[in-house]
């Protein structure tokens, strides 16, 4: 009888076969994703949906929420705070943006030729990527004491003096916090371009030389534009890390003096967790995501791109 | 003529090298000065005008940390911390990655597109929410609270499934013709082959929570299970700044992320040069 089924429904059973083998490869990938859905699906999306429901409502810890439709939106408007911190992240990204890349890339055009102890200046350059952002910004606090900072003492002698010191100087704190960040993220984008810079033809500037071009003519001509895709994805990485600082805020002014070094983050925080006023820090958030979005749909848009012409 | 050229050259060779000592240690300025100042006495540290390198040398420091701050229970926190979140979150997504990069199944374009705007969505964006919830759960100040968040990560996730799919998928239908289970694949067939991957993720996701701040900062609400950055960022605004004793736990801090990357410079490098992630 077995025999009879199995001759007279070969195909069907195959098919079957082949059926319950997808199947079972399908089960086997639910499962493998199982621990990773149920994390992203509570700990991530959730609190996602959660945080662009809170931005409509009033909540604060110790009373529940109530919808308020755009209210807390309508509030951010006209928040004076809101609006200076929107002023500081952007400011902060307009200025430590360009600047870490532009001082990245030349340390990179310098680094890429043989030079002595170049591993010592790339190890150097690169060391403060590794470690904690908000540990070093203690030591940066201590050098720009006003009284007992070795910096602000040796800034003192070229004449640059700040009698309350640097983090305490409403003009000058902000300048002191984009320092650090750029100082801590320069190596990064540096080793970003030596990679691009090694995957340039040698051969295109043995072609340059002969034909009597100078070092500028080559740069502007050759390395420029072939560098120009890995740019463009410095810019971006560059800009959304910027617009999420943090850490040597937090530590070296805490947003002081007089919010002048407030970021969305630092007034997230602030407002979330010091005033315990949810829903309004929810709204903060959600301000910060946008900014981020738009740079992320930048930076799709560039992968796509470069997956086309390669 | 030739002379003069190789003298110009000569020049220019010592003008770069002390362009770049100079770079170098501008870039190492503040670490020199926690190494030094954790090496003074008190005195020196407050005398003006300030000296870079002390005078004369004590430890007083590095046994005052220990009158100051929990120094070793933050300490074992932040390897707790870092340590479970990195072998788990590898484990999870190179599961997931598995799944996305090999097996067929329907709802897998779903589940990418997730990864994809899980990755753009700014973490701090879930903090109120997931900080909510985990009060809820009574999990704020637990060890459960800080790490089970972090047990995967979009960004492992998305790494992991382009390696994968960028290695020979041969052995693995081979195995699969026998008859060999798919998590049989996953474990013994693809895994060993995507260790240079794992590698170099697990040392991100070590050093990013190793390091990290605002989450630690907001989920630990005392010692007892902060985290050393934590730690020592609220204890730096609640006191009167005892520098000494700060820059000796800051050294002990952050030496062993400087002495491990130092030993696997090579591989780090190219991660962030391959990837684009810290």
């Amino acid at each position: 009888m077995t025999t009879s089924v199995t001759t007279a429904a070969k195909p069907v059973a195959r098919r079957t076969r082949a059926g319950s083998a997808r199947r079972r490869q399908a089960r086997a990938a639910w499962l493998f994703m199982l621990p990773t859905l149920v994390v992203l699906g509570v700990f991530v999306v959730w609190p996602m949906l959660q945080a662009l429901y809170l931005s409509f409502t009033d909540y604060q810890v110790f009373a529940p929420a109530r919808w308020i439709g755009l209210g807390n939106y309508q509030k951010l408007l006209s928040d004076p705070a809101f609006g200076n911190a929107l002023v500081n992240t952007l400011y902060y990204a307009a200025v430590t943006t360009p600047v870490s890349v532009a001082l990245a890339l030349g340390l990179a055009l310098m680094l890429n030729r043989p030079m002595p102890l170049r591993g010592f200046v790339r190890t150097a350059v690169f060391v403060p990527v590794v470690i904690s952002l908000a540990i070093v910004a203690i030591a940066w606090s201590f050098l720009l004491d006003p009284d007992i900072g070795l910096l602000s003492y040796w800034l003192s002698k070229v004449g640059i003096v700040s009698g309350q010191g640097w983090l305490r100087d409403p003009s000058l704190a902000m300048p002191a916090v984009m320092l650090v960040g750029i100082w801590k993220n320069v190596g990064f984008y540096m080793v970003m371009y030596l990679a691009g810079l090694q995957s340039i033809p040698t051969a295109l500037y043995e072609a340059a030389r002969v034909d009597g071009a100078g070092a500028w003519p080559q740069f502007r001509r050759i390395t420029w534009p072939l560098l120009a895709n890995q740019t463009m994805l410095i810019v971006i990485l560059a800009a959304i890390s910027t617009l999420q600082a943090f850490d040597q805020i937090f530590v070296m002014t805490h947003g002081g003096p007089f919010f002048r070094t407030e970021t969305l983050v630092m007034m997230t925080y602030r407002v979330g967790f010091k005033e315990f006023q949810f829903g309004y820090a929810a709204a903060v958030s959600w301000a910060l995501v946008l900014l981020i979005f738009v740079l992320s749909m930048l930076q799709t848009a560039y992968f796509r791109k470069r997956a086309v012409t390669y | 003529m030739g002379q003069d050229n190789r003298g110009l050259r000569l020049t220019w060779r010592i003008l770069t090298t002390a362009i770049g000592l100079a770079i170098a240690l501008a870039m190492l300025f503040p670490l020199v000065w926690m190494v030094a100042t954790s090496l003074k006495p008190e005195s020196e540290i407050v005398s003006f005008p300030p000296k870079l390198l002390p005078t004369t040398f004590t430890l007083d420091n590095y046994t005052g940390v220990w009158e100051r701050l929990p120094f070793t229970r933050l300490f074992l926190n932040t390897v707790v911390f870092a340590g479970t979140v990195t072998v788990c979150s590898l484990l999870f997504d190179s599961m997931t990655a598995y799944a996305l990069a090999r097996l067929r199944f329907r709802g897998k374009g779903v589940v990418f597109v997730l990864v994809l705007v899980l990755l753009m969505v700014p973490f701090q964006v879930t903090l109120i929410p997931l900080y909510d919830l985990l009060a809820h759960l009574g999990w704020i100040n637990t060890f459960q609270g800080l790490i089970v968040p972090r047990l995967t990560n979009a960004f492992g996730i998305f790494f992991l499934r382009q390696f994968l799919l960028s290695i020979p998928r041969d052995l693995e239908d081979a195995a699969r013709v026998d008859g060999a289970s798919e998590f049989r694949i996953y474990w013994r067939i693809v895994m060993p082959l995507a260790v240079p991957a794992l590698l170099t993720l697990g040392l991100f996701h070590f050093m990013y929570n190793w390091n990290d701040l605002l989450w630690p900062l907001i989920i630990s609400q005392d010692a007892s299970r902060q985290t050393l950055p934590a730690g020592l960022a609220l204890f730096m605004g609640q006191h009167v700044v005892e520098y000494g004793p700060l820059m000796a736990a800051s050294v002990m801090t952050l030496l062993p992320v400087v002495v491990f990357f130092i030993i696997i410079q090579r591989r780090f490098v190219a991660g962030v040069a391959t990837t684009g992630i810290r």
